[in-house]
C-alpha cells in the first residue's frame, strides 16, 4: 500500500494554501490545514502507526477516524491520542506508542511467536502461579503495557465545566440529526445539536454525489440561519437519569476540554451507523481499511489510499468506495460482492502486499483491500436510557426496541431510507422532541414555586406517529474460523473467542471480560457485533439467542481533567484570620476552615495561658440561635441531660446521642433572653446538628414553635483564657459586671466589647483555667481581637492555637467527639454517664441509654505512661500482657508542659477502669509499654479551682 | 441524575437534596421492645416498586418532605405542589 495525495477534490475539508510542519517520531513532516495527523502522514506515505498490544503486529489505517484503534498516538506530552480525529496543528511533536526500538522494527513482535501463551484469558493463567513471582510479573507486564508515556511535569491545563437546561439535544449531527435540530428549533424549542466530527453533515461529508453535496449545503445553510446550538468535536458521552446528559466538548477557544451538564426535556439519539470491520485472516494488516475510510481519506483529504485495491462490498457505500478510488486513479483489481455469496478467507503477502484470497482459494494481487462487511448500531444512549436493542438477522443489525419516550432515536440507528427519508424521518423525530419537550417544560414550570407562572393545563404528551424507517436487507458477515483480530485494539482473534465459550465462558458478558474483548479504546464500537457473532458461532446459537453486552457510559474515552474540572475547594478563615498570617502563624486545615495550630511554640503557648493571659480564635465553633417558647423541650428531647428549668442568663453543658444511643455531639447551650437561647456545636459538627434540629422539628414535632438560625459566622468567636483574664476584659468591656459573684462559671452575659455593641460572652473553660469565651459580631471580630491584644501587653496576653488548646484540654481531661468516641461509642462509655437522665419521658437515643445502663462498656479514662518521657502514638493499642489481645486504645496523647510529663485519654474495657490498674500500651515500633489508668478524667487540676476562680 | 420535586423549590438534581430514606414511625421509646427500636433504626423494606421515603432539600429550603418513588423505575408519584408542605414525614 502507497498512500498519496492527489489533485483538489470538491469535497475536501484541507487548506492547501496552510501548510504546516510537525515531526513523526523526529523527523520532519508536513500537512495542511484540515488535515488529521493520520490523514497527514497517510499522504507522505507512512504506512505504520502504531503496534499492537500483545503481539506487537504493524497496524496501519482501519477506519480513519475517531474509532480508528490502530491510531492511537502521543502529541508531545498527550498520550493516547486519536491521531484519526486530532487535526493537525503546526509543530505537533507526534509519536507512536508500544513500538520499541521503532515501529518498523518491533522486538516485541516476537510475541507473535508465543501466542499461545497470550491467548484468550491469559492475564488470568500465565502470570499468576508461582504467587511471588507476580512483582517480578508485574515489571515485565510494564513494559509491554500499550499506552503512551506521563509526563509528571505537565502543567495544569485549563478545563472547564457548564451546566445548561436546553429543551432539546440531538447527539449525531447527520441529515437527520440536522433536520431533527432544525425542526425542534422552528417548533420553539431551545436546541442543541451535538457533533462528534469536526464539522456537521455526517456521511453527507465524503460522499461525492452531487445530490448529497447540495443537501449538505441546504442543511448547513439551515443551520446558520437557526437559533440551533451546534457544538462541534463534542460527545454525549453518557445519558443518566431523567434525561441528565454529559457533553465533552474538546474544541472550546480557551478550556482544553469543557464538560457539559445538560438537563434535557427530550433526547434525539442520532449517531448514525459505524462501520464494522470483516472478520478474516490477517485481517488487521495495514492495507485493509474499511470503506469509509477509503471514502473519507479521498474525499476529505485527498489522499489516494492505494494504487491496486481489491474492494469486499456488501453494501451501497462498499460500491461507492469503488467509485470514489476509481477516480482518484486506484486500480480496481476485482470487486468481491458479499451480497451473491462473495468472501474474503486470508490476506497474502509480504510487506506491502495485501492479496486478497477469495472463496475459490484463488489469490488476487493488491496493495489495498477495501471491505464493506456491515454496520454497527451505537445505541449506547439508548442503553443508558434503559432500552434493549434487538438483532435483526435479515438487516445484519440491531435496532432500538422501547426506549423511554423522552429518548427519541433518528437516522440510522433508527433505520434505513434514501437521503430524502431520512431527513424527513428526522424532522417528524424533531417536531414529536419539541412537543414532548415543552410539555416537560410546561411541568417542571407548574411545579416551581417561584417560576413563572404557566398557562393552561400541561400539553398532551404528542403520540409516536412517525412513520417508520425501513430495514435495508445486508448479508450476515461473521466468521469465528480464523485468526482474524475481532477486537484490534486488545488483540482478541475469533479463535481467542471461540476458546473462551469453550472454556466455558459462553456469556457475552463473561466471554468480554474474560477475554476483554470490546474492552479497548473502540469502546465497542468496531468489535461489539463480531464478538457476539463469534461466541454465537461457538455455541452453535443465533445472535438473537446470545444476545449483547450492555453498552454503558461513557460513549467515548473521557479524560480525568474533563471530569474533574476547574478544582473548586472553598476555604473558610474567620475575620480574625489576617492577623493570624500577619504574626507568623501555622494554619491547620479542619474541614473547610484554616484554623491557627500554632504560632512558633504550643508549649509556650500553654505555659502563657496558665500563668498569664492568651486568645485563640475559636470562630469555627458551631452556633444556633434559636428562639420561641418551646426551646427548653427541644433541648430536652436531643440533649441526654434536662433543660426545662435553665435560668435566664445560665449555661450549661450537654451531650447529644443518635437515635441508636451513640455520641453525636457536644457543647454549651445558653439562655441569652426569655425565649431566646444560643446553641454552641462543636466545630467538625456545626452542619450535622443544625440538620439534626431541623429534622426533629419538622419531622417529629412540628407543632413546636422554634426558630432556628445559624449563626456560626455571623459572630467571630474568641477564647480569653488565663488567671488574668478578668482583668484583660475589665479593660475592654462596658455595661457588664465581670466581677465572680455578678458573672461567675457557666454563665452568660451580654456586652460592648471594644466599643462594639452586641456581644456576649459566656464563662466556660475548655483550657481548664479561668475564661471568659466572647462572641462579637464578625465584622468586628479583627477590632475586638487587636483591642485585647493591645489592652493585655503588659499582662503578657499571647496568643495561642488550636494545639496548645489541645494539649490543655488533654491535661483536663475533657474528651473530644470524634476523636476521644468513635462510631460505636454509646453515650455512658464517656464517663459522663450521670449526665443521662432517664427520667426525661422522651429524648434522642432514650431507649438505647436506657439498655446500655444495664451493661457493662468500654470506657474513656484518662492514661498516664509509667514512663513520662513516653508519648504513645494515637491509636496505640492497649494489649493484655505479651499478647496481641486487644483491651483498648489510645485515643489523644500529648506531652504535658505543665506536668512535664505524657498523658494520654483511651477507652478501655470496663475491668480495666479503675483508677490505679496498670494497662500495657503497645505502640506502633512493637514495643510495649506500662500505663496507669487514673481515676479522674483530668491530669491536671481535678478540683476545678482555677476555672471558677 | 435523578430530579427530585422539591414542593418548594421545584424539580433539582438530587445531588442538591439529602436522602432520608424510607418513611417509617418511631415507636413510642418508652414502650417500645428492643426488636422494635432496632427494626425502626436498622430494618428497611427495600422494595422493588413504590416506596414513601424522605428527602431533605439540603441546598436549598432546607425543608423535609415525603414523597413516594417508584424504586424500579424512578418515577416520582403524585409529587407535593408548590406551597403544599407535606412534611411531618414520619
Amino acid at each position: 500500500m502507497t498512500m498519496s495525495r492527489q489533485g483538489v477534490q470538491p469535497t475536501e475539508v484541507i487548506d492547501r494554501a496552510a501548510k504546516l510542519r510537525f515531526r513523526w517520531n523526529g523527523k520532519r513532516f508536513s500537512g495542511f490545514e484540515g488535515d488529521t495527523i493520520a490523514s497527514a502522514l497517510a499522504a507522505s506515505g507512512e504506512q505504520i502507526f502504531s503496534r499492537s498490544m500483545k503481539y506487537h503486529r504493524p497496524r496501519g489505517i482501519l477506519t480513519a477516524d475517531y474509532w480508528d484503534p490502530n491510531l492511537m498516538v502521543q502529541v508531545g506530552d498527550d498520550p493516547n491520542v486519536r491521531a484519526g480525529h486530532r487535526l493537525l496543528e503546526s509543530g505537533m511533536d507526534v509519536r507512536s506508542q508500544n513500538a520499541w526500538p521503532s515501529l518498523n522494527r518491533d522486538i516485541k513482535a516476537v510475541n507473535g511467536l508465543l501466542g499461545r501463551f497470550l491467548t484468550a484469558g491469559f492475564y488470568y493463567k500465565t502470570f499468576m502461579r508461582p504467587q511471588w513471582l507476580w512483582p517480578t510479573y508485574e515489571r515485565v507486564l510494564a513494559t509491554f503495557a500499550p499506552g503512551g508515556k506521563i509526563d509528571l511535569d505537565t502543567p495544569h491545563a485549563y478545563h472547564d465545566k457548564r451546566y445548561t437546561h436546553p429543551d432539546v439535544v440531538v447527539a449525531g449531527a447527520g441529515p437527520a440529526g440536522i433536520e431533527a435540530a432544525l425542526a425542534a428549533s422552528s417548533a420553539g424549542a431551545s436546541v442543541m445539536l451535538v457533533s462528534h466530527e469536526h464539522s456537521v453533515g455526517g456521511h453527507l461529508r465524503y460522499s461525492s454525489a452531487a445530490a448529497d453535496q447540495a443537501a449538505l449545503a441546504e442543511l448547513r445553510t439551515a443551520l446558520d440561519a437557526s437559533d440551533v446550538e451546534v457544538l462541534t468535536d463534542s460527545t454525549v458521552t453518557g445519558r443518566y437519569e431523567d434525561n441528565w446528559l454529559g457533553i465533552v466538548q474538546r474544541n472550546h477557544p480557551v478550556a482544553v476540554e469543557r464538560l457539559i451538564k445538560a438537563r434535557a426535556k427530550t433526547l434525539v439519539a442520532a449517531p448514525g451507523l459505524i462501520e464494522r470491520p470483516y472478520v478474516f485472516e490477517g485481517n488487521d494488516r495495514p492495507g485493509v481499511i474499511t470503506s469509509g475510510a477509503a471514502r473519507r481519506l479521498v474525499n476529505l483529504w485527498g489522499v489516494k489510499p492505494g494504487e491496486r485495491a481489491v474492494v469486499f462490498s456488501a453494501n451501497a457505500e462498499g460500491d461507492a468506495a469503488v467509485a470514489d478510488l476509481e477516480r482518484v486513479g486506484t486500480e480496481i483489481a476485482a470487486v468481491i460482492d458479499g451480497r451473491t455469496g462473495g468472501s474474503i478467507s486470508s490476506t497474502r503477502g509480504s510487506s506491502r502486499a495485501v492479496d486478497a484470497v477469495v472463496a475459490d482459494g484463488a489469490s488476487i494481487g493488491a496493495d489495498l483491500l477495501v471491505v464493506a462487511a456491515g454496520w454497527t448500531a451505537p445505541t449506547s444512549l439508548l442503553n443508558m436510557a434503559g432500552d434493549r436493542p434487538v438483532y435483526d438477522p435479515a438487516a445484519a443489525r440491531f435496532f432500538p426496541s422501547d426506549p423511554p419516550s423522552n429518548v427519541l432515536a433518528t437516522g440510522g440507528l433508527a433505520g434505513d431510507a434514501d437521503l430524502d427519508g431520512l431527513r424527513q424521518h428526522g424532522a417528524a423525530t424533531g417536531r414529536l422532541a419539541a412537543s414532548r419537550a415543552a410539555a416537560v417544560r410546561h411541568r417542571l414550570q407548574a411545579r416551581t414555586a417561584r417560576a413563572l407562572p404557566v398557562d393552561g393545563d400541561e400539553p398532551a404528551w404528542a403520540p409516536d406517529e412517525r412513520a417508520p424507517l425501513g430495514r435495508d436487507p445486508h448479508p450476515e458477515l461473521y466468521r469465528a474460523d480464523t485468526h482474524g483480530m475481532v477486537d484490534m485494539s486488545e488483540d482478541i482473534s475469533s479463535k481467542d473467542l471461540v476458546a473462551a465459550a469453550h472454556e466455558g465462558y459462553d456469556s457475552v458478558e463473561l466471554a468480554k471480560r474474560y477475554t476483554t474483548a470490546t474492552m479497548g479504546p473502540s469502546q465497542g464500537k468496531l468489535e461489539t457485533v463480531n464478538t457476539v457473532a463469534a461466541i454465537a458461532e461457538a455455541r452453535g446459537e443465533t445472535i438473537s439467542e446470545v444476545g449483547t453486552t450492555v453498552w454503558r457510559p461513557p460513549y467515548a474515552p473521557v479524560t480525568l481533567g474533563a471530569l474533574a474540572g476547574r478544582m473548586f475547594e472553598p476555604v473558610r478563615v474567620s475575620s480574625i484570620h489576617p492577623w493570624h498570617e500577619a504574626n507568623n502563624v501555622s494554619v491547620i486545615q479542619a474541614g473547610q476552615w484554616l484554623r491557627p495550630d500554632h504560632y512558633g511554640d504550643p508549649a509556650a503557648e500553654v505555659r502563657n495561658v496558665r500563668r498569664n493571659v492568651g486568645l485563640i480564635d475559636v470562630t469555627p465553633l458551631g452556633k444556633l440561635d434559636l428562639r420561641g417558647p418551646d426551646v427548653p423541650k427541644l433541648l430536652s428531647l436531643l440533649y441526654v441531660n434536662k433543660w426545662m428549668k435553665l435560668g435566664v442568663g445560665r449555661v450549661r453543658y450537654g451531650m447529644m446521642c443518635a437515635e441508636d444511643g451513640v455520641v453525636l455531639d457536644d457543647g454549651v447551650t445558653g439562655r441569652l433572653g426569655e425565649d431566646h437561647y444560643m446553641m454552641s456545636t462543636t466545630s467538625s459538627g456545626a452542619g450535622g446538628v443544625w440538620e439534626w434540629v431541623e429534622n426533629w422539628l419538622q419531622t417529629e414535632r412540628p407543632d413546636w414553635q422554634v426558630h432556628v438560625t445559624p449563626v456560626t459566622t455571623a459572630y467571630a468567636s474568641i477564647n480569653v483564657a488565663g488567671p488574668k483574664s478578668r482583668e484583660l476584659m475589665s479593660r475592654v468591656c462596658a455595661g457588664v459586671d465581670l466581677d465572680a459573684e455578678a458573672f461567675p462559671y457557666m454563665t452568660v452575659r451580654q456586652a460592648t466589647v471594644a466599643g462594639v455593641a452586641g456581644c456576649f460572652m459566656w464563662r466556660i473553660g475548655f483550657t481548664g483555667e479561668l475564661s471568659f469565651e466572647l462572641h462579637a459580631p464578625a465584622g468586628h471580630g479583627l477590632r475586638v481581637w487587636e483591642a485585647l491584644m493591645d489592652s493585655g501587653s503588659d499582662l503578657g496576653v499571647a496568643p495561642f492555637g488550636l494545639e496548645a488548646q489541645r494539649i490543655m484540654r488533654l491535661e483536663k481531661g475533657h474528651f473530644i467527639v470524634g476523636q476521644d468516641t468513635d462510631g460505636l461509642t454509646l453515650g455512658p462509655s464517656t464517663g459522663t454517664g450521670s449526665l443521662i437522665k432517664l427520667d426525661k419521658d422522651d429524648f434522642a437515643g432514650k431507649p438505647e441509654l436506657a439498655w446500655a445502663a444495664d451493661r457493662s462498656l468500654p470506657l474513656v479514662v484518662a492514661i498516664q505512661p509509667d514512663d513520662p518521657d513516653v508519648v504513645p502514638e494515637e491509636a496505640a493499642q492497649i494489649v493484655r500482657g505479651d499478647t496481641n489481645e486487644i483491651l483498648g486504645r489510645i485515643t489523644s496523647s500529648r506531652y504535658s508542659p505543665t506536668l512535664n510529663r505524657s498523658i494520654c485519654l483511651g477507652q478501655v474495657e470496663p475491668d480495666l477502669a479503675a483508677g490505679g490498674t496498670k494497662v500495657t500500651v503497645l505502640l506502633e515500633s512493637g514495643e510495649r509499654i506500662g500505663a496507669t489508668v487514673i481515676d479522674h478524667h483530668a491530669h491536671f487540676d481535678p478540683a476545678g479551682e482555677r476555672l471558677r476562680g | 441524575m435523578l430530579l427530585v420535586p422539591c414542593p418548594n423549590c421545584g424539580p433539582r438534581n438530587s445531588t442538591d437534596l439529602r436522602y432520608g430514606g424510607e418513611s417509617h414511625a418511631r415507636p413510642d421509646p418508652n414502650t417500645a421492645s428492643p426488636a422494635e427500636w432496632r427494626a425502626y433504626l436498622y430494618l428497611r423494606d427495600n422494595p422493588a416498586g413504590w416506596l414513601r421515603e424522605n428527602w431533605y432539600c439540603a441546598s436549598g429550603c432546607r425543608r423535609w418532605f415525603s414523597i413516594e418513588r417508584n424504586t424500579a423505575t424512578n418515577e416520582f408519584r403524585d409529587p407535593p405542589l408548590p406551597g403544599d408542605k407535606r412534611g411531618g414525614a414520619a
